[in-house]
């Protein structure tokens, strides 16, 4: 019976550990930088490793629950970025409250980048393997290129738009460009805080867990399996393909709303593939599936190339030698053998010592 | 007459896509990975063919030639290294280690060869062809460019379907478990695929450094990223497929650039691609895929 | 399981030392005496003689205070050539006046650090340098970073000079100046110079549409245009992503019949372009802004193919006075390389601080905000002679006032046209 028990909450319990994890590090931080001690680097950081952290998670659900290659994740974010930036620059003297302007300002981004998934996913699912990953990184590139061609201007007659430059948008005298292509967005209002990172955090994490133990997260892992034998059970691939493909799109919109509203500009051009991949790295090492290991892997991964920063020239040398390493610490053979290996020889000194102390 | 420019160009910028594909497409047939440091490996080859070349004064054919040889090695070295070990781990894993190559090729160039970006000389001593009282002129590079990229499309073929070498290849990728069962020495096999591989790629490098001239630490990263679409394009695992692609991809961003939008030209590129793959999902000359039940 | 959680714990306790330990860095760089044993610490291997001089210093005279300025630019990544050049050139300049002295008895503390070219990664820099203890910064050197960081040193009140981020939103502030001209600016002098000088009726321009520097200027050349003789008949964009193939662009403007091709670009592009424009046998007039300059400073590049091409630009690297020269022969021997632009606006830069804190009468015991609102002050007050031009002044607006110059190239050097 007991067992029986424990076997049910084992999903909760995991994600009941992880939530707690989340919050202690969240007072941690809180009580560091209370008391002074959070050097200036790390305060700003924590923000940004918040989004990274959705990123990972949301794209998790991508590739590790649904099995498929998603290169275009940065796409997502950036359509939330400029989405959510638009607005509270639009905004920004109509409404006055910063809760209210920043929590319309999320779900509008997250509106914005579920329907591109919907779309995209709708689009793309039926595609397979490596053909699926080019296409996603195919679209992500489309969305960076336009959007950095993207004028957005408006005055007294109403909002301009251009595809070409400031000066076609026409704009009257007096009248307020709003996008201004490659130098994208500047000037939102800085509403992303530590906490607001945090509970979007724990919200994402929270919607994922909570779908992958549902029985739609049963079906998408089903598809993930073998989707031939889902099929064949009854599953709607499509349907349950495109859930999960929009749900990652829509939260790692809210990433996005998140990163263009702690720096005060945002471009296009940072959200191209280079993104993405970086995204994927975190998902892979932290472990296809393992939501926590996202967390942690994002966190650790954005602070690395910071605190590599006293090798000076060699900083970036040294992060794809770690980066190498680390991948093939975590799969290859010899490795994991040698590590095997190793924990059990500990574990039998640790059981030694214990006994002699007996 | 514009247009017949814009379409040799087109073609020529294919061409180097389409040789630079080989590469992506034979790795990825045989040993089922995208090599994403393949790009960089053909920007080591432009730094090997400069410093030769504009630096020591040696004979343009033989610093292709050191190219090709310090490149084969390079890419059997991150084979063994990054690889190899990882060949039983599942395919993301092999994929984000390419990534940790490529950085690590880019920042090794950075700091042997700094920043600044230096010009090419063309290896190519062929002279410009001007046709039509100077209305169309075919640059040399692109006079060589083509029939260069056909005659070792050919002979790449040539060596696949009839070689020992090449046959193993073939059963490797057909199915690896089989082939070791027949005698194909699956290791060898898959270094001697990135030898081939890095080999084209030191000519690649030439030829497109050659007709564009910018060499700096990054300026493989984007041409690797067009020629593994284009790889996809013609179906990845197949040699005429990576052929097609890239000439058909070249030609697309040329054009579209030429005649739509210059700013737009990558997006418009993409959005065919996308298109192409819904029509046909595994390329253009891709083989359907059979799923296992 | 176990095991799990074992690395689990092992994680949590490296991050919890992580972060006791940047909180103690924290701690420390409030006062200026243990900000320099860091510094000292964070030094790099080539400014190993700084280093012992430095500390000769400190142990001969414990009472020398130093100006903490960092700077901050991309020294890694694809536009990694600009930060580099900033980066040295600042480091010559700082080293010329430790040696001669300091600034009113005060020496200087410099450390760069890397952004990539990103405003996300700039604005840690940022707050690397403040938690280094960081007084003034000179930097950044790209204008979309400097967008970003440009927010945080006006809630800091920290005084910034960009050498080289030509934005107009850069010095929005009142607490941001430039050294370099505003892309507006370069667009209608270039306009101006174009009409005033009849080079052409006809103009074509290419420009980087993924570059704010390239837009900014085109954008206002195009509106100013209108208002002379000549005529834009062709206005042709790439990306970075698509920066070697011109041919279309240049198929275009030839077809077009355009006897001037501007390009308000960077100098890498261009060398391809005069390449391609050669190979195709079109022969307009070229005309570029500073971007352009460095162009005869690329690695093997056929300096022929640049005869003739005009470029505004407040510096060459070939000019005959004794300050440019000498600056550049410091910098080709430390460094192999020519300086660009780029270089001469950081040692320009790194000279309008010691003038300004000079005119203000700063010192380094001063509060990061005391000393912004006095080097503010005083920035409107200097005049100022240095690489990139000869009487620079500023109003408070943050932008400079300089007078461009037209140099044109004649077998391989700068000759100045007026």
């Amino acid at each position: 019976m007991k067992s029986k028990m424990l076997k049910i909450n084992k999903s909760a319990r995991s994600s009941i550990i992880t939530v707690g994890m989340i919050l202690i590090a969240y007072i941690i931080c809180q009580a560091l930088i209370v008391t002074g001690n959070m050097s200036n680097l790390l305060q700003n950081l924590l923000v940004s490793m918040c989004y990274y952290a959705i990123m990972a998670v949301s794209l998790n659900l991508t590739v590790g629950f649904l099995g498929q290659l998603s290169l275009g994740h940065a796409g997502f974010m950036c359509l939330g970025a400029f989405a959510g930036a638009i607005f509270s620059k639009c905004t920004v003297n109509a409404i006055q409250n910063t809760f209210i302007r920043f929590t319309l300002a999320i779900l509008l981004g997250a509106v914005v980048a579920g329907l591109f998934g919907i779309f995209i996913g709708t689009v793309v699912l039926r595609l397979r393997g490596d053909y699926l990953a080019i296409v996603t990184l195919a679209f992500g590139e489309i969305i960076k290129n336009v959007l950095n061609v993207l004028y957005i201007g408006y005055d007294s007659k109403g909002i301009h738009l251009s595809m070409k430059d400031a000066i076609s948008l026409n704009l009257e005298d007096g009248g307020i460009v709003l996008v201004k292509g490659a130098q994208g967005i500047s000037g939102t209002p800085r509403d992303a805080t530590f906490t607001v990172s945090v509970i979007l955090l724990l919200i994402t994490y929270l919607i994922i867990v909570n779908l992958v133990n549902s029985r739609s997260g049963r079906a998408i892992m089903a598809i993930r399996d073998n989707s031939i034998a889902a099929e064949s059970v009854g599953i709607n691939i499509t349907k349950y393909k495109i859930l999960a493909f929009s749900i990652s799109a829509a939260l790692a919109g809210i990433a996005g709303v998140l990163y263009s509203h702690n720096i005060a500009t945002v471009q296009s051009s940072k959200f191209g593939y280079n993104l993405s991949i970086m995204i994927l790295v975190f998902v892979v090492l932290g472990g296809m599936g393992n939501l926590r290991g996202s967390i942690i892997s994002a966190v650790l991964l954005t602070l690395l190339p910071e605190y590599l920063r006293f090798l000076r020239d060699y900083r970036m040398l040294i992060y794809s030698i770690v980066l190498i390493v680390m991948m093939l610490y975590n799969w290859a053979p010899a490795c994991v053998a040698w590590r095997n290996k190793l924990s059990s020889n500990l574990a039998a000194m640790l059981k030694k010592s214990k006994k002699e102390e007996l | 007459m514009n247009f017949l420019t814009h379409l040799l160009n087109g073609i020529s910028l294919g061409s180097v896509y389409s040789i630079i594909a080989l590469g992506y497409t034979m790795v990825y047939g045989i040993a089922k990975m995208i090599n994403f440091a393949h790009g960089d490996v053909i920007m080591v080859g432009g730094f090997i063919i400069f410093t030769l070349m504009s630096t020591l004064g040696l004979n343009p054919f033989f610093s292709v030639l050191a190219a090709m040889i310090v490149c084969t090695l390079l890419g059997m070295t991150i084979e063994r290294i990054a690889y190899k070990p990882l060949r039983k781990a599942p395919s993301l894993a092999v994929l984000i280690t390419a990534i940790g190559v490529s950085y690590l090729l880019q920042n090794l160039a950075l700091l042997i060869y700094g920043a600044e970006s230096k010009s090419f000389t063309s290896v190519i001593p062929v002279k410009a062809l001007s046709l039509f009282d100077g209305r169309l002129s075919i640059s040399g590079e692109t006079l060589v460019t083509i029939p260069l990229c056909i005659v070792i499309m050919i002979g790449l073929n040539f060596f696949i379907k009839k070689s020992k070498t090449g046959r193993g290849m073939i059963a490797v990728s057909e199915d690896k478990e089989a082939a070791v069962l027949m005698g194909v020495n699956v290791n060898k096999t898959i270094a001697i695929t990135f030898a081939i591989g890095s080999a084209i790629a030191a000519i690649g490098s030439a030829l497109m450094f050659s007709a564009y001239h910018n060499l700096s630490p990054t300026s493989g990263a984007m041409p690797g990223i067009k020629a593994f679409v284009a790889a996809v394009f013609g179906g990845i695992g197949s040699i005429p497929g990576a052929m097609i692609g890239g000439i058909l991809l070249g030609v697309i961003e040329i054009l579209s650039r030429a005649y739509i939008s210059t700013q737009l030209g990558d997006a418009i590129v993409f959005l065919i691609l996308i298109v192409v793959l819904l029509v046909k999902p595994t390329g253009i000359l891709g083989r359907k895929i059979q799923e296992k039940v | 399981m176990k095991k799990r959680m074992l690395s689990l714990l092992l994680v949590l306790s490296i991050v919890i030392v992580g972060l006791a330990a940047c909180g103690k860095k924290d701690d420390t760089s409030g006062s200026n005496d243990s900000g320099k044993q860091q510094s000292e610490q964070t030094q790099d291997k080539g400014e190993a003689q700084d280093k012992e001089e430095t500390q000769d210093d400190a142990q001969n005279d414990s009472d020398v205070k130093k100006f903490y300025i960092g700077g901050i630019g991309p020294i890694t990544g694809p536009a990694a050539v600009y930060g580099q050049h900033v980066k040295n050139a600042a480091e010559i300049a700082v080293k010329e006046i430790n040696e001669a002295g300091g600034i009113n008895g005060a020496l200087i503390e410099f450390r760069f650090e890397d952004d990539e070219h990103d405003p996300e990664k700039s604005v840690n820099a940022y707050n690397t340098l403040k938690d280094w203890g960081m007084q003034i910064l000179m930097g950044t050197v790209t204008s979309n970073p400097s967008n970003a960081v440009k927010e945080e040193t006006y809630r800091d009140n920290m005084f910034m000079l960009t050498p080289s981020a030509s934005a107009p939103e850069v010095v929005q502030y009142d607490n941001a100046f430039q050294v370099c001209f505003t892309d507006p600016n370069q667009g209608i002098a270039s306009a101006q110079y174009i009409a005033e000088h009849n080079l052409a009726s006809k103009v074509a321009v290419i420009y980087n549409s993924s570059d704010v520097y390239s837009t900014g200027i085109y954008e206002k050349f195009a509106a100013e245009a209108k208002n002379h003789s000549f005529e834009i008949v062709a206005a042709e964009a790439f990306t970075d992503d698509s920066n070697s193939d011109f041919n279309v662009q240049l198929n275009k403007a030839k077809a077009a019949g355009a006897e001037l091709v501007f390009l308000p670009i960077y100098y890498e592009e261009a060398t391809l372009i005069l390449t391609q424009a050669n190979a195709m046998d079109y022969k307009p007039i070229f005309f570029g802004c500073d971007g352009l300059d460095g162009i005869l400073g690329v690695e093997n590049f056929d300096a022929s193919l640049a005869e003739d091409v005009m470029l505004l630009t407040p510096f060459a690297a070939d000019a005959q006075d004794e300050k440019t020269q000498n600056f550049v022969k410091k910098f080709e021997e430390l460094h192999g390389v020519t300086p660009n632009q780029f270089a001469a606006d950081a040692y320009d830069a790194i000279y309008i601080i010691k003038a300004a804190i000079e005119e203000s009468g700063v010192t380094p015991d001063m509060s990061v905000s005391e000393i912004c609102e006095g080097l503010k002050a005083a920035m409107t007050k200097i005049t100022f002679d240095g690489l990139t031009g000869a009487g620079m002044t500023w109003t408070a607006s943050g932008e400079v006032n300089k007078q461009p110059m037209a140099v044109v190239i004649k077998e391989g050097k700068y000759v100045s046209v007026d």
